[in-house]
């Protein structure tokens, strides 16, 4: 019914109706257009993030192989196979150590920054493109200056130490070459690339407190620490925890600055569940395997977000 | 707290750490190879006079130009289905979708971060089956499913700050609604649009693991996974020019980008600054 009133109605008006046709009736309606207008975003993103997820959980179970057709179910024996071995292992407990040491620093190290950029300073607009670099410039080739930083022979930072006599000539460190160096240069590495976007979002949120409740604060006369501890931190915690969101979620995932710095080397002591389900999945072949390592992933952005929730409502509730 | 001098001593702390490899990329550039291998030299200043060698190494012998070539083609097209994509997806979540508008359009952003590297090997083979291995339409066809969510999301925000009067104002001139959208709308949306141009080009730049898995002969790398793997993995290490290739494609684009980053954080941090 309502149908042909509106058909009728929109006749009746000049001069559109005279191109009208059926699809520029359902065009004109907002229960159709919405649809309409969304459909092909919606359609792309499901067949192209929602069928590979589906599939990332059917070929941990399946034994697809690079070359062959069969997509054979064989149950848990991926996990139970990839989960016993000693690299398996190492690489869940890096993810957790390279994750979390390096998202604890840049939160620290984000609010300081965010603190220092709030202020009004000449040059603000050049410091804050210098700080953005490491966010924008793609990581590969970030990872590269750091590989040319951190080289074996010719490091700059060796070259430094050796000049002020802290170690004796070739002395230097082999950033990327003992374990703990490795690691210890790719939690840094790692802290240069997220911390911008940490910072920038921190900024956006200490830019949205009204000055009246800083102003009330000087008023009250409460000293650096206090105004930073009792009333900047707490107004910006829910945005704290966006960045942190975030910065978690590329820790856990990234396999971009193992893969140029060390190749998970050495001895598999950098390897992360990315980097692993990479070198397994796609170099040595076996896409079962690759894919049950990758899907380990999920259950640990699940948890990521789910912790983060929590955390959020108690601090809205108190 | 902290005096003025204090406030310059932490923020050049800070810019020392996020600069100091662009700085280093752009120094290595233009000094000789037997300066960079000399473990004797200062390394912080030119022991011998600069050279443009390197970059003639890198434009002339490598395949670089090639890589940038190759980044920008599959940007471009990218883009443009991004802008088709999202322009009316972000529409149409800012105004006709009501109220499970808001939930599909956190569902859609989150799809944002679903990593590559759970979908790389899945993707891998659609790619193959879909006989576009190697080949550059294998990254247009895969790139749009991580610019798309972000896009729609960043222009549903875009839209929903222009008031509604202009586009209703295009309708009782007797626009239907999509001549309105695309009349009206988009005209004043060149900010929006400009900024997703930017991010989707520089998502692009940065993709890396989808480029690694797809692509496998030299010709047809993008620039941030041809340097990594052709050129550092050559048997002689010709730092001069792989530093001025990182550099080369780092530093202009994130200058390009500085100006939109207000946007961007803004489409961050949505709902959580009010």
């Amino acid at each position: 019914m309502s149908d042909r009133t509106t058909a009728l109605e929109r006749a009746a008006a000049p001069p559109r109706t005279l191109r009208l046709s059926r699809l520029s009736v359902l065009v004109d309606r907002p229960e159709w257009l919405g649809p309409l207008m969304l459909g092909p975003a919606v359609l792309y993103i499901l067949l192209l993030v929602g069928v590979p997820f589906l599939l990332a959980l059917y070929y941990s179970v399946s034994d697809i192989t690079m070359g062959g057709r069969t997509l054979g179910f064989v149950g848990l024996r991926h996990f139970a196979a990839v989960v016993g071995t000693p690299k398996f292992q190492t690489a869940l407990k890096n993810t957790f150590v390279f994750a979390i040491s390096a998202q604890v620093a840049v939160m620290v190290l984000a609010t300081v920054l965010a603190l220092a950029l709030s202020r009004d300073f000449r040059g603000k607009w050049v410091v804050r493109l210098l700080i953005l670099l490491p966010w924008v410039a793609p990581v590969s080739l970030g990872a590269i200056g750091w590989l040319w930083i951190l080289d074996s022979t010719y490091s700059v930072l060796n070259w430094v130490l050796e000049a002020l006599g802290l170690v004796p000539p070739y002395g230097g460190f082999m950033w990327l070459g003992v374990p703990h160096l490795a690691m210890g240069s790719i939690v840094v590495v790692h802290v240069w690339r997220i911390l911008p976007l940490a910072t920038v979002i921190l900024l956006a949120g200490l830019s949205s407190i009204p000055q009246d409740i800083h102003d009330a604060a000087q008023v009250d006369g409460a000293g650096f620490w206090r105004h930073l501890f009792q009333i900047t931190l707490p107004l910006v915690r829910p945005i704290m925890l966006v960045a942190g969101l975030f910065g978690l979620v590329l820790a856990f995932t990234d396999m971009i600055v193992v893969f140029v710095l060390t190749r998970g080397g050495p001895y598999d002591t950098t390897q992360v569940l990315a980097s692993l389900a990479f070198f397994t999945g796609v170099q040595a072949g076996d896409l079962a395997e690759g894919a049950a390592i990758a899907v380990f992933l999920f259950p640990l952005l699940v948890a990521v977000a789910v912790v983060f929730l929590r955390v959020a409502r108690r601090t809205e509730v108190t | 707290m902290l005096g003025r001098a204090g406030h310059a001593g932490v923020l050049s702390l800070f810019v020392i750490f996020t600069a100091f490899p662009f700085y280093w990329m752009l120094i290595t550039a233009f000094k000789q190879t037997n300066d960079l291998m000399t473990r004797e030299n200062n390394p912080f200043i030119f022991n011998m006079p600069p050279t443009l060698e390197n970059l003639r190494i890198l434009f002339h012998d490598t395949l670089y130009l090639r890589w940038l070539a190759n980044t920008a083609f599959v940007g471009v097209i990218v883009v443009a289905i991004t802008l088709v994509l999202a322009l009316p997806a972000g529409y149409a979540l800012a105004r006709l979708a009501g109220r499970w508008g808001e939930q599909l359009g956190i569902a859609i952003f989150l799809t944002y971060l679903v990593p590559p590297t759970l979908l790389f090997i899945p993707m891998a083979r659609v790619v193959a089956d879909l006989g576009l291995q190697d080949s550059l339409w294998g990254l247009v066809l895969v790139y749009p499913s991580f610019t798309v969510p972000f896009c729609t999301w960043l222009l549903m925000g875009f839209f929903k700050a222009i008031p509604r009067d202009l586009e209703e104002a295009a309708m009782i001139d007797g626009h239907s609604r999509l001549g309105a959208f695309v009349r009206v709308v988009v005209p004043i949306s060149v900010a929006g649009v400009l900024t997703v141009v930017i991010f989707t080009l520089t998502l692009v730049m940065q993709e890396f693991v989808y480029a690694l898995t797809f692509i496998s002969s030299a010709a047809k790398f993008t620039v941030s996974v041809g340097v990594p793997t052709f050129l550092v993995h050559g048997d002689v290490y010709f730092w001069g020019s792989i530093m001025a290739g990182c550099f080369i494609a780092s530093v202009p684009i994130a200058v390009l980008y500085n100006f939109f980053v207000d946007r961007f954080i803004a489409g961050f941090t949505v709902g959580a600054v009010k």
